[in-house]
């Protein structure tokens, strides 16, 4: 009996020593990236591109792979939606519950899901050196659109498979065909679509394994889809491989702000799901 | 108390306001034969050999125990059923004398024909307006003001212009729940059925709401063929002209409901309408 | 055409249109795969695929690719992290779920939340920060003369706290799937709380803790930015800790720009994606299977 609930004792305090070494963990990656990151961390850096000596710790800032990380988010998550949307309308719409295909595409998502995207990386690649093109915005937005495909996607069929019966039998004795009944769907689903793209660009973001070869870099902000865009990820790669202290310091900003905008995004989704949640129609 | 009586006045004044529609349906059309059919889902028999006949321009009340299969039945009238995986369904089902299930018949074009009152209010995920203004634009009203003209027409027909009407592009969903069935009724009638489909139309309902769908019925049956499944018997006595009853998927008892509720012929039906089962 | 069928036509032609995209979703994870085998081909044309696996000399210029550093070096760095993780998730999982209070349980779903939220390349950056020097000057000086703290063990324990949160998410959803009753009875025998956990819920979930752990591996595997800025990427198979190592992910990212330049470089470097897209597809195909018969089987439970 002693045996036993000594046992019990010894299991819950490393029960409790794991959940805090978590959030110790947590606590002090937020603490380094402060301590390095926010000294360096200023309105030039958010507001200017790269100056001429930008790379031995002189003026300049990294607006130029903010903008780049956005823009290919934007255009990744367009790309995205346009393949996703179709594929989970029809799965839910056109395919019954039991459908072997629809098992079997849900699979392929997880599987999908699965892929490092270092992966869909070098598959991009290799798909534009065949097609001819050079790392560039363009490039970017396909392969992180890969990436995010099967987030999105998953997310996406989730809320669209609670999508009411009751309200799917409304709609259809109105006499709308399957296709006309799209357009209810996606009002219903809305906030949960918000949801998905805001977790799939979340994820994405901060990834930068996929834009290493396809985008590029440059310290310019990108005016048209051929040219090369300077990432996030990259920019904090990069600059902490600098022999330079500054250069280092300003790649822990970088981690800093890329951190926060993941934060930000997290935040969002969480919002909309809540909101979608309160105005679900049962 | 004072709630009733008032609303009974509102009623009342409705009820003496002609019902003007916007379109006018064949007044002698609008039957429908059922000859049969049987339904199974899976395995399972839900319905077997049924038989009915449902007069035009009367309200027919499918009436029996829970579990009958009187939902089953007034799915596959509009065809809702074959939405079910697994459901299989034989007969034949005349809608004016041709068989809705022939191939070759365009499902959505039956379904436009008979409008669905579901047993809970599923008003769409939209404004008040678009509620209404979806369907009606699904078959072919085009044109701002002519969507507006039919909209505003079948709220008043329902009785809820003057509670809606500066409410109209706020979300159905923020109505009441005797508003949302009477709006999904609106919604219902805009795409011009001949046939009105009540599924339990009020049993979500609290008993003023009921009440005027109820008296909407009653004023329809005029314009329109109506059928209804409900399991308050009261509610059958009141508004039915035709009764149907069933038990275990067949049809028992079938004929006018003073024939039906108040003489009735089988031992079962007499069983049910004196409660010894529900 | 009147307006029924032209309806009709344009819910059919709907239909094939999502049709034809569903195909392509499907099809990618084979276009994926074939395009890489195509492009990987001639390496393998050249020598056989256990050679190469087996091969422990990486000389592109004399046309050598061995890639068992890579494969060790993955299998280092992938095994430190799942070894310093389980337990960690393990005994966290557990407790948020079987124990923590309410209060508690937010702050650490909030907390393991930003941890899962923070990118890879910033979980590197750290890793460079604090456990790269923590490694050299605390750890390393006890074992060996000299480290520089780039090292499998460095990258292990980036990774493992990089997987933590998925483990601690997907434990928690297998705990939740053992029925509470099959708890309070084995409470009611007069089973300490501990024992019921080990012997219940433990017991009954480990074909779900077991699922999860591989598809932590998989995840593991795949990772690039984060293990390749700490894990020195040294040609080498590691003999220790504190070794270097040079894992599959970082061999990709770092060569990718100069492959072009050799023969046969570009086809190893597709080999190395491809191996590790079997690798993932296998892993990952079986924990999925097997998490979906756990939901199936207490979901057919009242």
């Amino acid at each position: 009996m002693r045996l036993k609930l000594l046992e019990q004792k010894i299991f819950r305090i490393l029960m409790i020593g794991a959940s805090c070494l978590v959030l110790g963990v947590l606590l002090m990656i937020v603490y380094a990236l402060l301590r390095r990151g926010l000294p360096a961390l200023s309105w030039e850096m958010i507001t200017t591109v790269p100056g001429g000596g930008f790379y031995l710790g002189k003026e300049g800032g990294l607006l130029n792979a903010i903008v780049g990380s956005l823009m290919i988010m934007a255009g990744a998550t367009i790309l995205s939606l346009a393949l996703s949307v179709p594929v989970v309308m029809f799965l839910n719409l056109y395919l019954d519950k039991t459908s072997r295909l629809a098992y079997l595409v849900r699979l392929s998502f997880d599987v999908l899901l699965g892929v490092p995207s270092i992966v869909y990386g070098a598959f991009g690649f290799m798909v534009m050196v065949f097609l001819g093109l050079r790392a560039s915005l363009t490039g970017g937005m396909i392969v992180v659109s890969l990436l995010i495909f099967p987030i999105m996607a998953r997310a996406m069929d989730e809320v669209a498979a609670m999508f009411p019966k009751e309200m799917k039998e409304a709609t259809l004795s109105l006499g709308a065909t399957k296709f006309e009944m799209v357009r209810v769907v996606l009002r219903q689903i809305a906030p949960g679509i918000a949801t998905a793209c805001l977790l799939s660009v979340g994820r994405a973001i901060g990834d930068a394994a996929a834009v290493l070869f396809t985008a590029g870099y440059t310290d310019s902000i990108p005016t048209s889809p051929g040219q090369p865009a300077a990432t996030l990820p990259l920019a904090i790669f990069f600059q902490l491989s600098s022999p330079v202290p500054q250069v280092q310091d300003r790649a822990y900003a970088a981690a800093l702000i890329l951190t926060i905008i993941v934060l930000v995004l997290s935040v969002l989704s969480r919002w909309f799901a809540h909101k979608y949640q309160k105005n679900k129609v049962s | 108390m004072i709630a009733t009586s008032l609303s009974s006045v509102l009623l009342r004044e409705e009820v003496s306001a002609p019902l003007e529609l916007l379109h006018a349906p064949n007044m002698d059309a609008a039957t429908l034969k059922v000859r049969n059919l049987n339904v199974h889902i899976g395995e399972q028999s839900i319905l077997r050999d049924v038989h009915v006949h449902i007069p035009s321009h009367k309200i027919t009340c499918i009436i029996g125990p829970s579990g009958c299969g009187k939902s089953t039945l007034l799915k596959t009238f509009n065809r809702l059923l074959e939405t079910q995986p697994g459901a299989r369904i034989t007969g034949e089902l005349l809608l004016n004398g041709e068989n809705i299930y022939r191939e070759g018949v365009e499902v959505i074009d039956v379904r436009k024909r008979m409008g669905l009152l579901s047993q809970r209010p599923c008003p769409l995920p939209m404004s008040v307006y678009e509620n209404i203004a979806f369907g009606c634009r699904l078959h072919g009203t085009r044109g701002r003001r002519k969507v507006m003209r039919k909209v505003v027409h079948y709220l008043q027909a329902t009785g809820l212009w003057d509670e809606v009407r500066d409410r109209l592009h706020t979300p159905a969903s923020r109505l009441s729940i005797g508003q949302q069935q009477r709006l999904c009724l609106a919604r219902g009638l805009a795409v011009e059925p001949e046939i009105i489909l009540a599924d339990e139309a009020t049993s979500a309902l609290d008993p003023i709401s009921s009440r005027i769908i109820e008296d909407l019925f009653l004023r329809l049956r005029q314009q329109y063929t109506i059928i209804m499944v409900t399991h308050t018997l009261s509610q059958a006595v009141r508004i039915a002209d035709h009764v149907i009853f069933m038990y275990l998927g067949r049809v028992v008892e079938e004929g006018p409901a003073s024939e039906v509720l108040h003489h009735p012929k089988h031992k079962l039906t007499q069983e049910y309408l004196s409660g010894s089962f529900s | 055409m009147n307006r029924t069928s032209v309806r009709v036509f344009l819910s059919r032609a709907a239909g094939g249109y999502m049709f034809l995209a569903t195909m392509l979703a499907l099809m990618l994870l084979l276009v994926i795969a074939s395009g890489l085998f195509v492009k990987a081909y001639p390496i393998l044309k050249q020598s056989s695929l256990w050679s190469l696996l087996t091969g422990a000399v990486w000389a592109p210029i004399r046309g050598f690719f061995g890639f068992l550093p890579f494969i060790s070096g993955t299998l280092w760095v992938t095994g430190i992290a799942i070894v310093l993780a389980l337990p960690v998730s393990l005994l966290t999982g557990i407790y948020l779920s079987e124990y923590a209070p309410s209060s508690v349980r937010k702050i650490a779903f909030s907390a393991l939340d930003i941890l899962s939220g923070i990118p890879p390349v910033v979980y590197g950056a750290w890793g460079v920060l604090v456990v790269v020097p923590f490694i050299a000057e605390w750890v390393a000086p006890y074992f060996v003369e000299y480290s520089s703290g780039y090292s499998v063990l460095s990258a292990g324990i980036v990774l493992g706290i990089m997987i933590i949160p998925l483990l601690v998410s997907l434990f928690g959803e297998v705990f939740s799937t053992v029925p509470k009753e099959i708890r309070d009875s084995a409470l009611s025998l007069g089973a300490t709380s501990w024992q019921t956990t080990k012997k219940v819920v433990l017991k009954s979930s480990l074909p779900g803790i077991f699922a999860a752990t591989v598809l932590a591996i998989s995840r593991a595997l795949g990772e690039t930015i984060a293990v390749l800025m700490v894990c020195g990427n040294v040609v080498q198979i590691p003999a220790s800790l504190l070794d270097a190592g040079y894992p599959l992910p970082a061999l990709i990212a770092n060569n990718y720009g100069e492959m072009a330049s050799l023969p046969g470089y570009e086809a190893a470097l597709m080999l190395a994606a491809l191996i590790l897209l079997g690798i993932v597809i296998v892993f990952n195909t079986l924990s999925r299977i097997l998490l979906l018969r756990i939901g199936r089987k207490y979901a057919l439970q009242p």
